[in-house]
């Protein structure tokens, strides 16, 4: 405003800055233009996939625009694949924060964390594939871990692991759990070491420090967890085809959408069950996102600093 | 209650049961005593962040840890509350050894330097949190959280995030909260240090208000000589790891007993030199290298030093008068400031050595003037063998 005042003569002149300046103090400047690629990207490998997906998904070979979501929810074996894959996901998810939480509380407080997240993080670098083959050996009926259970008289005889849920369970929570520790352990570290310091000089014991202090100030940031890992656990492909029983208990619903796009060649069906699998998991996120609302969520330092 | 459980029982030992008898944050504290240190000594690794404190600190007391950075006073106040394994020595709460209990069984009060405040809880649940550790009956708790916030005047704002409270504010709140257990021992570890000037003289004499009216025992951790002669009762000195002084403030103000001590308490100006004189208490003490002709000045010694003996000469700039023509010790003056009254600065004398001293005239840095200080504020310490 006060360039318009300021400098009466030519107007081309006058406008350009006063433009320029009132972007920028909206935020917009040069620097904005950095966002250009990522937006790009976006509208390129996610936008755009997912409303031609979701057009497909709609235009079925035979029958009405819906017949394909018809023919998912009628057909028990295609419907009970949602029930298959939350099966796996939500305990795999639940287990891993349950066993990353005590680790990471121990971590927070160790000096070289390096040596440790390392070794959590190796399954990750593996892939899902390798883990599968090898957990397929090692979980076996001749494998290291039914011969242990032998050796020490725990089983009569071999337990049955490969080839069924318990395949899959062991290996989703292999290659879930290095990620899920790794957000844990971010937000465990976040918490100011005084306020447990101050709750027990109150009279907290480890359990009320834990259950009144950690918890309320952990639970949004282990709802962030959860949903990330579940999107992840949800998903489960490789694993499901090569540890577990593709045809029964393991028919995830990544399974049922890859056999009818490319064995069935039904790409429209295909698309259609995708769409379910993402709207499973949006219900499931957005749940858990909205619980967050009942706990607190400001700022987790004992000051304002 | 009709069964009550072993763990109960124990718990109602330590606090009044329902009904909770005359008593309120005003009330004496129930398990008070003497508390001792004997010893106490922590090392971190290689490094002795405290080298064996022998200290005495008795019911109701107000003693303050002052010390630079990095003099383990924080070290001994985290070791007290629990928070810190000692690497050896002995604590004693009256007849009670309590160093080889948890924090939460010590039952000492704590205000954090970063306040510590549970952030989402209101400041009622803060303050209210211990009383909840401790299973006191709620109508209790109620009245005693009542009390403690109209202690440190803050009825009005119970309801409130700590996040919501400015930083003078949430100290109270982190007060309330120490104080509302009744602890025997309340330890405060620089509660001020984040709080701007004007407050922090107010929250002075407001600490030393609630310390009066609750009559626990307080040991105050501070590295602001200001703070700890205005708040305690006594001041223990401490640097590198042990207790150089305890004494009253006057004591610790006036009449130090190390250099180092004296150094801290603001006796800024530090020379060297050797005793030339003995007149009964009085000394003359000759500064300047002999070569130079040799200045001398003179001080009332409180320890006994003989002629010839080397010593350390200490005095706070507001007792070294500089001017322009007079008597004392030459030197030039290097800086200068006006603070109100009186020109404080920097000076050199003909040797070498920087003194600060007070003038009344405005001098001029590259000036040549006097100092001179009276006999009875010059310290004189005999220096230790080396």
């Amino acid at each position: 405003m006060s360039g318009t005042s300021a400098t009466p003569r030519a107007g081309e002149v006058r406008e350009a800055p006063s433009l320029r300046r009132h972007l920028a103090a909206r935020g917009l400047d040069g620097m904005t233009l950095l966002v250009l690629p990522a937006l790009l990207a976006l509208l390129a490998l996610f936008v755009y996939p997912f409303i031609y997906g979701l057009a497909v998904s709609f235009a079925p070979k035979v029958g009405p625009f819906y017949a394909n979501y018809r023919k998912f929810f009628s057909d028990p074996f295609l419907r009970t694949t949602i029930w298959h894959t939350l099966a796996l996901a939500l305990p795999t998810t639940l287990l891993s924060i349950l066993v990353a939480l005590p680790i990471a509380f121990r971590v927070r407080l160790m000096r070289r964390q390096r040596m440790l997240t390392t070794i959590l993080l190796l399954p990750m670098t593996l892939g899902t594939v390798l883990v599968a083959q090898g957990l397929l050996t090692y979980l076996g009926p001749n494998g290291w871990f039914n011969r242990i259970l032998l050796t020490l008289h725990a089983v009569r005889s071999p337990l049955d692991l490969t080839n069924n849920y318990w395949g899959v369970f062991a290996s989703l929570l292999l290659t879930g759990f290095p990620f899920t520790f790794l957000l844990t352990l971010s937000y465990v570290s976040g918490i100011d070491p005084a306020l447990e310091e101050a709750a027990a000089t109150l009279g907290g014991r480890a359990w009320d420090r834990f259950a009144r202090i950690f918890l309320p100030l952990l639970a949004p940031g282990l709802a962030v967890t959860f949903c990330l890992s579940f999107v992840q656990a949800f998903s489960v492909f490789p694993s499901a085809v090569l540890l577990g029983a593709p045809a029964g208990s393991t028919h995830v619903i990544a399974i049922a959408a890859y056999q009818a796009a490319f064995e069935q060649y039904n790409y429209s069906l295909g698309s259609a069950i995708a769409m379910i699998m993402g709207a499973v998991q949006l219900i499931i996120v957005v749940a858990v996102l909205a619980s967050r609302q009942l706990f607190y969520r400001g700022p987790v330092a004992g000051t304002k600093g | 209650m009709v069964e009550t459980s072993v763990l109960q029982r124990k718990i109602d030992d330590r606090v009044p049961g329902p009904g909770g008898g005359p008593y309120g944050p005003s009330a004496p504290p129930e398990r008070g005593g003497v508390l001792e240190l004997a010893g106490l000594r922590r090392d971190f690794g290689a490094f002795a962040a405290l080298k064996g404190i022998d200290l005495t600190i008795a019911r109701g007391e107000f003693v303050a840890l002052l010390g630079p950075s990095g003099c383990g006073k924080t070290t001994a106040l985290n070791c007290i509350a629990g928070l810190m394994p000692l690497t050896s020595g002995r604590l004693m709460l009256g007849d009670r050894r309590i160093d080889q209990l948890p924090p939460e069984q010590r039952g000492f009060g704590m205000v954090f330097q970063s306040y510590a405040l549970f952030p989402h809880m209101t400041v009622r649940k803060n303050v209210g949190f211990g009383l909840a550790m401790q299973k006191v009956p709620k109508v209790e708790a109620d009245r005693r959280i009542d009390e403690a916030l109209s202690l440190v005047r803050l009825d009005a704002q119970a309801h409130k995030l700590p996040g919501q409270m400015s930083g003078g504010q949430q100290q109270r709140v982190a007060i309330a909260r120490a104080i509302v257990i009744r602890p025997p021992v309340v330890l405060m570890d620089e509660p001020l240090s984040n709080l701007d000037a004007k407050l922090r003289l107010e929250m002075r004499s407001e600490i030393r208000r609630i310390h009066n009216t609750i009559g626990s025992t307080t040991i105050y951790v501070t590295h602001d000589q200001d703070e700890a002669l205005s708040m305690a009762d006594r001041i223990v000195v401490m640097q590198e790891g042990t207790i150089r002084q305890t004494g009253t403030p006057e004591d610790v103000y006036e009449r130090p007993l190390h250099a180092d001590v004296a150094e801290f308490m603001g006796f800024r100006t530090r020379m060297r030199g050797r005793v030339r004189t003995v007149q009964g208490s009085l000394v003359s003490v000759e500064t300047a290298d002999e070569r130079e002709g040799g200045a001398t000045i003179e001080a009332v010694a409180r320890e006994s030093v003989s002629v010839g003996d080397a010593v350390t000469i200490m005095i706070r700039p507001e007792d070294f008068v500089a001017t322009a023509a007079g008597t004392g010790l030459g030197g030039t003056v290097r800086t200068i400031e006006y603070r109100g009254r009186a020109f404080f600065g920097l000076a050199a004398l003909s040797d070498g050595t920087e003194v600060f001293f007070r003038s009344e005239q405005r001098l001029v840095p590259g000036q040549t003037a006097s100092f001179a200080a009276a006999p009875s504020q010059v310290l004189v310490f005999a220096e230790t063998a080396s």
